[in-house]
């Protein structure tokens, strides 16, 4: 028999804490595929958020650190810019962490062209927190703590990244994917990998925004999820590259 | 030894961190701390080092953050409303075990102040302003020389204990130009090793930078970890000038710029044959309680004086307990007392002593 | 050897490769893991076309994919 399809090598072996069905399992192995697939494990660092993918460190088979909610950004940078020029560094951080508390610190890590790779995973919420209104949440989606629905007179308008950070001179990539099928699957797959080697190519700063569900805090079945994020999150937000070549 | 060079306090700050092999500065501007990521800025290339203007304190302390976890010796210079924003950064740096220095340059507080000097943040400072049981090394020099020598100090420190070290001065000793002896350039290769460090787990273990744990058990365990670690400093770190303590019956206690007046203010009584002594904390934290406790059956009373409402006279009444009166005179808001406000005040204390 | 290699204790059955798996061939065991689900199986081998859309979709690394070996006259 000859393998179609095997776990990534740069991931640790081990069950995620990650609810059934939640899209950032997915996009944890399409990083893993990439790491693997451009040979680049052993001078990978990972910036983890405040999130629920807080445990990202243990998943992969990498250096990370993790680092105050909303500032993974800032470390990035430190990180980035203290070692060799060959060292990968990428962030990985939900909509709280980057389009809330740490707006700064992404618009301005794209602005001075921060050579690094962010991956940003917009699922409408606060998942770890259990389900609050996020600068994503959709109009007139109920969460946590917009209980009557998103309002734009009380809450304003959902946060668009991927547009946002395609202004910037010094961003090299900005794109918008999701994970709910193969083929999207697949394209978000080859947009990771553009966002790596742009980093390797000295390019500037690649961010990939990936919509992704969250059937926990919706308080739908794992199906609807995703037919939320098809359907409600992509009218949003529609997919595309926003700025940058592949 | 290298020749006398006329420097500003807040430039000399940068110069002697380069000296300590410092090639990382992330720092944002605020009054009266500006010159260091000027000069930072200037000469930081000029070694082959890195300097950023972050977007605030907050990503300035996280840069920092970032360049300690990837192994490099990294500083941020600021002043207290700064040093407030960089407070949850101090707890997950102290939690993380990251070394990094961290100079705040106190000015009239509370809120926006002004910017004159003064040293109403060694709560925050030495009690820590962020969240958890933490401790950072702290140090309050009173003259040029001597922050240019704790500064070079400091990375040693922090490489040391893996933790942070914080330089407490303020607006007067920072905008003060003085002759001082810079130490030499450190060879980078002397640099203490650092395999924790995050550089790409090639050929080895992966490395994990964090304070999270989710187990209280564990954590328990991690907090008296760090509990040994801060009681070890506290036995081998103390750092205190003492000035004519050995017949003196009137102590003053002050540190950093009062520390100095208050050297000046004891020179002027000892000509007036009054046996008045300083003892001058260096190390803010560890602070020098033992020193203290050792001089009260000779003493009559001790007089704290601060740029402040009060905050290390309550470490003093620690050392003292209630075995000797311990007067207090602050300036807080900016206010420098002079050495004839502080001669006036003891002598104020001594005629209370004596009725 | 299986088309598709499961590791049981991976599966929080979520459903979404059953869901996805064109030829329909992949289903809920009434195996039940260490975590509490019933994890998923391959009901028909044969109908397997090793597509791998169940590894593409699948959030929690839990099938590993193989296509058998063309032989030399096939």
């Amino acid at each position: 028999m000859k393998p179609v399809y095997l776990r990534p090598q740069s991931m640790e072996d081990r069950i995620t804490h990650y609810c059934p069905g939640c899209h950032h399992g997915i996009i944890h192995r399409l990083i893993g595929e990439v790491i693997d697939e451009l040979g680049i494990r052993g001078k990978t660092i990972g910036v983890a958020p405040i999130g629920c993918s807080v445990f990202i460190y243990a998943y992969f088979k990498l250096d990370f650190v993790v680092t105050p909610h909303g500032r993974a950004p800032a470390a990035a940078t430190g990180i980035k810019r203290s070692l060799p020029s060959d060292r990968i560094v990428f962030t990985y951080q939900g909509d709280g962490d980057l389009a809330s508390i740490g707006l700064a610190e992404i618009i301005h890590a794209a602005n001075r062209g921060e050579n690094i790779t962010s991956i940003f995973v917009n699922n409408a919420n606060y998942g770890m927190t259990g389900g609050q209104l996020a600068p994503t949440t959709l109009l007139g989606q109920i969460t946590t703590t917009s209980p009557y629905g998103r309002k734009i007179a009380v809450d304003g308008y959902p946060f668009h990244i991927a547009e946002l950070m395609s202004n910037f001179k010094g961003v090299a990539y900005s794109g918008r994917f999701a994970v709910y099928d193969p083929k999207k699957i697949i394209s978000a797959r080859k947009a990771i990998k553009t966002a790596f080697k742009n980093q390797m190519e000295g390019k500037g700063f690649s961010i990939v925004e990936l919509l992704s569900n969250c059937p926990i805090n919706w308080r739908v079945s794992v199906s609807d999820s995703i037919k939320f994020v098809k359907e409600n999150m992509e009218a949003e937000f529609p997919l595309g590259v926003f700025k940058g070549g592949e | 030894m290298g020749e006398k060079v006329l420097i500003k306090g807040v430039e000399a700050i940068a110069e002697s961190a380069i000296r300590a092999g410092c090639r990382m500065f992330f720092g944002y501007p605020i009054t009266p701390q500006n010159e260091t990521p000027e000069y930072m800025s200037r000469r930081l290339p000029q070694v082959e080092g890195i300097f950023l203007q972050a977007e605030s304190e907050i990503a300035a302390i996280n840069m920092v953050m970032g360049a300690s976890a990837a192994g490099a010796r990294v500083m941020t210079t600021t002043s207290s409303p700064g040093f407030s924003l960089m407070m949850e950064g101090m707890s997950y740096l102290v939690g993380m075990e990251l070394p990094c220095v961290v100079a705040n340059v106190v000015r009239g507080g509370p809120g926006l102040g002004n910017i004159a000097p003064a040293q109403s943040d060694y709560f925050q400072a030495t009690k820590g302003g962020g969240h958890g049981d933490y401790k950072t090394i702290v140090f309050g020099p009173s003259t040029v020389q001597e922050l240019v020598e704790l500064t070079y100090h400091s990375f040693d420190l922090a490489d040391k204990y893996r933790n942070p070290v914080v330089l407490l001065t303020d607006g007067a000793l920072g905008q003060m130009m003085e002759p001082v002896i810079f130490p030499e350039m450190r060879k980078l290769n002397t640099l203490p090793e650092k395999p924790w460090a995050l550089t790409g787990a090639l050929n080895r273990e992966k490395n994990i930078i964090m304070s999270f744990e989710m187990d209280p058990k564990i954590l328990e365990n991690i907090n008296w970890e760090l509990q040994k670690k801060f009681q070890k400093i506290s036995e081998d770190e103390v750092k205190y000038e003492e000035y004519a303590t050995d017949d003196a019956e009137f102590v003053i206690v002050a540190y950093g710029t009062i520390g100095r007046i208050a050297k000046s203010t004891v020179k002027a009584l000892r000509e007036e044959n009054i046996p008045v002594g300083l003892i001058r904390p260096i190390s803010l934290w560890p602070f020098p309680y033992g020193v203290i406790t050792q001089l009260v059956p000779q003493v009559e009373a001790f007089m704290v004086v601060e740029m402040s409402a009060g905050q290390m006279v309550e470490d003093v009444r620690l050392a003292v307990g209630d075995r000797r009166p311990v007067f207090f005179y602050g300036r807080p808001g900016g206010m420098v007392p002079s050495p004839r406000d502080i001669t006036e005040k003891v002598k104020q204390c001594l005629s209370m002593l004596l009725s | 050897m299986s088309k598709l290699v499961i590791r049981e204790e991976f599966c929080k059955a979520c459903g979404i490769c059953i869901e996805h798996c064109p030829p329909k061939v992949l289903g809920l065991s009434n195996r039940v893991n260490s975590k509490g689900y019933n994890s998923i199986e391959l009901v028909d081998e044969e109908g397997c076309i090793t597509c791998g859309f169940c590894y593409l979709v699948c959030p929690d690394l839990v099938i590993d994919v193989y296509k058998p070996e063309k032989k030399k006259g096939e």
